[in-house]
């Protein structure tokens, strides 16, 4: 989503890490409490190493994978490990691909952490090493540290970290604590620590946002304009006072969202009164179009000129030039992101103080956001980070809607009351946000012996980064980086290649959703240069092979899946397979879907993944987010598909937003290149890659080539 | 007041009786395990157990589970099947994000209950009501069968 804006921040912050020291007021505090080397790590006298997280936990393992990082280098044992949420504070908790701003995405958590942490850990490990050495009277370079006891061999002494704690705390910080060879590590790429959180997400006790309650809470149930970009004139809150319970009913408004919201000590109250609100709204400004109307302006715009993103050698010459030349076009809905826990947001506003809790992605911009709505300034806004149930891209929303509401709407009541704003599912389905709608058009051109010697590729559709606070470092000459990512670094070797983008101004909002511009490139260049490598009669894999000379981790990966699934190997009558690789977020993922025709419809049978995201730091959260990105992306392919009509959206829950379900999922086998290259992340990658496999695969089965999502749409089913 | 029975315990609900399960479990007796995922029954993320059977609380009042017994994720694991099957999801990493996985376990657990030895189809049947926007729905198959097989 977000690449890496500043090397030198990265290098910077990762040195000052170890001067960011925050011992507590004095010693003596430290002496019977805890030894906390630095902003990362505490531990505690009972032995207990707490590891705070600056990145949101919603599913990708961050919880996980960050403490893996310091436990690796500081030789602790895994059982001892926790973790707790960073506050916001961006100075200590910045992302270190983003500068001076604290957030969660474009699957960096593990990625910008992973020397930040490991340094973290080597400090603390150095200093309990130094206290030992001073209590035992012995060299500090004759001590051993294994799962999380320290032990001089020589003369047979040994402690925990908990008896050093305080001892260690009196150390001086190491400015540049010596990491670990790679063979040396323990718990990176080896051990698949069990996740933190998977106990208490699977007996109830994780909290959500959803799930906390203060006292005096108020729940808010809101109103909002049936058509994006409508105010509101007028309400009627006659009824929904009337009904027994409703406290409150209040108009807000924000520089987003717009509506009436309704306040009950339960949400089923808030709800009932919600219900029975009534208003009129001022619809002069709103957005009125369809989906339909939409795609015909963007098949209009397309055929126009638009603004380069890439150009090598001159494309139309070698199109004249061609023996033949091949056309396809492809069309993208509006996706929600529908999360299973809708959005909400709970606030308490003091004097002079505002404190938020959410899941939280983009701690720096919803801080300064909210501030900037209540008159404060942005460190009298404390954030709250709590488990996300799910995101994917959606709560880290640049305009912060669901926050600034809950912020409108508590300040609407004078600060009476916390807030719990809840969205029930339509109201989170019918938000906007959406990923954005897209028209592609290409063309190649063959030569004689079937070489792709042209490639022209227009793109339009909104630009997600307009107007947000990304704009300005991320949208260049008019290409918004977002919208064409995977597209414009194609990596085939094609000699004469285009890309160009229109991205029209739409009243929708849009945001990114995961794996944000490579949803519809992958699924664009993956689906044409199937049909180019039909159209040439050559093999899908080969194909690619050869244009992807310099390329070798793509390579890597796309040869690794194809011998996996056993391509080329005959799969008998009604089955046939499919493939596509790609490149995300650095992370780089080749699927092969096998598919068969059976009474009841195409059944997916199987997918391969192979992936290479470099040091893969905890193989099992690595293959579990492969699966999870392709039960996503799959989502989109089969039946994934937000639609407006004069303005209205037309799906508001599950029934008609169909999602994959235990019955369509199909085995997934998931295999990770051995690398030594730094790690990226995979809480994205593997999602784009699915949708083109599989419709690849529909194209050698059923011979027609698939240029629209969702596939039920094209009259495919599915059993 | 509305009496109800949940987990094993008589407790007194001051809401309507068309109040759903869902809402009077969250907001009334804050247990907040089971969760508000759609509100129209077509996510699972709200299941609990009535006599024993898997139901979406979010569509069920208050007035249709009147001297029947609830019992909800929070005392789950006090059942055979619920803990083997709550062991199970650890030890096969299921949960992501979370929010699903008390409704998963929820209707896991049923099925367990009364068939021991699930097949595929049974699993996809017993299942596919309950909606994981992660999709860890691998891991929750291989984790059932690793229940069915510690129940063995």
């Amino acid at each position: 989503m977000i690449t890496n804006i500043s090397r030198r921040n990265f290098i910077k912050a990762g040195g000052a890490l170890v001067l960011a020291v925050h011992f507590g007021e004095t010693k003596a505090q430290f002496s019977s409490l805890a030894f906390s080397p630095n902003a990362f790590v505490r531990i505690d006298s009972t032995g207990i190493v707490t590891v705070t997280v600056k990145h949101l936990e919603m599913g990708q393992g961050t919880y996980t994978g960050l403490p893996t990082l310091v436990a690796e280098e500081l030789d602790a044992d895994w059982s001892q490990m926790r973790v707790e949420p960073a506050p916001a504070d961006a100075k200590r908790y910045n992302n270190l691909f983003w500068g001076e701003a604290q957030g969660t995405g474009g699957s960096s958590s593990l990625p910008n952490s992973y020397e930040q942490l490991r340094q973290a850990g080597a400090a603390a490990r150095a200093m309990l090493v130094g206290a030992a050495a001073e209590r035992w009277g012995v060299p500090a370079s004759e001590i051993t540290v294994s799962k999380g006891v320290l032990e001089h061999p020589k003369s047979k002494r040994k402690a925990r970290f908990g008896e050093l704690a305080a001892a260690a705390s009196t150390q001086l910080v190491p400015q540049s604590p010596k990491l670990k060879e790679p063979k040396d590590f323990v718990y990176i790429g080896k051990a698949s620590p069990t996740r933190t959180d998977a106990r208490a997400k699977s007996n109830g006790a994780a909290i959500f946002t959803q799930d906390l309650k203060l006292p005096g809470m108020l729940t808010a149930v809101v109103l909002h304009p049936p058509r994006f970009g409508a105010k509101l004139n007028s309400f009627d809150a006659a009824k929904a006072r009337a009904i027994k319970g409703v406290e409150g009913v209040v108009p807000f408004s924000t520089p987003v969202t717009t509506g009436v919201a309704v306040l009950a000590k339960d949400y089923w109250t808030a709800k009932k009164g919600r219900d029975a609100l009534t208003a009129e709204w001022d619809e002069s400004g709103a957005f009125r179009l369809g989906s339909a109307e939409l795609m015909a302006e963007y098949k209009r715009l397309a055929v126009t000129p638009g603004a380069v993103a890439r150009k090598d050698g001159d494309p139309e010459r070698a199109l004249r030039g061609a023996a033949r030349t091949l056309e396809a076009a492809f069309e993208f809905p509006y996706l929600a992101h529908a999360a299973m826990e809708p959005m909400n947001c709970v606030v308490s506003l003091g004097a002079g103080t505002c404190e938020v809790w959410t899941g939280e992605q983009f701690q720096t911009i919803d801080q300064m956001q909210v501030a900037s709505l209540l008159d404060l300034k942005p460190e009298q806004v404390k954030l709250n980070m709590l488990f996300a149930g799910g995101s994917f891209g959606r709560r880290a929303n640049p305009k912060s809607d669901f926050l600034l509401e809950a912020a409108a709407i508590a300040r609407a009541i004078h600060g009476a009351a916390p807030v719990k704003l809840v969205w029930g599912r339509e109201d989170d389905m019918r938000a906007g946000f959406y990923r954005p709608m897209y028209y592609h058009a290409l063309e190649a051109g063959l030569d004689a012996q079937g070489v792709i010697t042209a490639w022209r590729h227009t793109i339009v559709g909104q630009s997600i980064l307009a107007g947000t606070a990304f704009e300005p470092m991320m949208v260049k000459n008019g290409v918004d980086a977002t919208s064409v990512e995977g597209a414009s670094n194609l990596p085939y070797a094609i000699p004469n290649l285009a890309v160009e983008l229109h991205s029209p101004k739409v009243g929708v909002p849009v945001q990114w959703w995961r794996s944000v511009g490579s949803t519809h490139t992958a699924y664009a260049t993956e689906v044409f240069i199937d049909e180019l490598a039909r159209a040439a009669n050559k093999d899908p894999v080969q194909l690619r092979l050869a244009l992807l000379g310099k390329h070798a981790r793509h390579r890597g990966v796309l040869e690794l899946a194809a011998k996996q699934a056993g391509w080329g190997k005959p799969l008998g009558k009604d089955r046939a397979r499919g493939v596509a690789v790609h490149e995300s977020f650095g992370t780089f993922v080749a699927q092969v879907v096998e598919v068969s025709r059976r009474k009841e419809g195409i059944k997916i049978d199987r997918v391969v993944c192979a992936v290479d995201c470099g040091v893969a730091v905890n193989p099992q959260i690595v293959a579990m987010q492969m699966e999870s990105g392709i039960g996503y992306g799959l989502s989109a392919a089969l039946s994934g598909a937000i639609t407006l009509k004069e303005g209205l959206v037309e799906q508001s829950n599950f029934h008609d937003y169909a999602v994959l379900r235990m019955n369509q999922a199909p085995r997934i086998e998931v295999h990770i290149v051995p690398s030594k290259e730094k790690p990226s992340g995979v809480g994205e990658p593997a999602t784009p890659v699915i949708a083109p496999a599989l419709a690849n695969a529909l194209l050698a089965l059923e011979g027609k080539p698939m240029r629209a999502l969702p596939l039920t749409v094209q009259g495919v089913t599915f059993a | 007041m509305t009496p109800l029975s949940v987990n094993g315990k008589p407790m007194q609900v001051d809401a309507d009786a068309d109040t759903p399960l869902l809402w009077a479990l969250r907001d009334h007796l804050d247990m907040t395990g089971t969760k508000f995922g759609c509100g129209m029954s077509l996510c699972g993320a709200c299941t609990v157990h009535v006599d024993g059977k898997p139901v979406r609380s979010c569509v069920t009042p208050l007035s249709a589970v009147i001297g029947r017994r609830v019992s909800t994720i929070e005392a789950i694991g006090a059942t055979r099947a619920g803990k083997a099957v709550q062991a199970a999801w650890v030890a096969e990493n299921v949960p992501q994000c979370g929010y699903c996985q008390s409704g998963q376990v929820m209707s896991a657990t049923a099925l367990l209950a009364s068939n021991q030895n699930p097949s595929d189809a049974q699993i996809d049947a017993a299942m596919s009501g309950n909606i994981c926007r992660c999709a860890t729905y691998p891991r929750i198959r291989a984790a059932i069968k690793r229940a069915a097989k510690a129940l063995a």
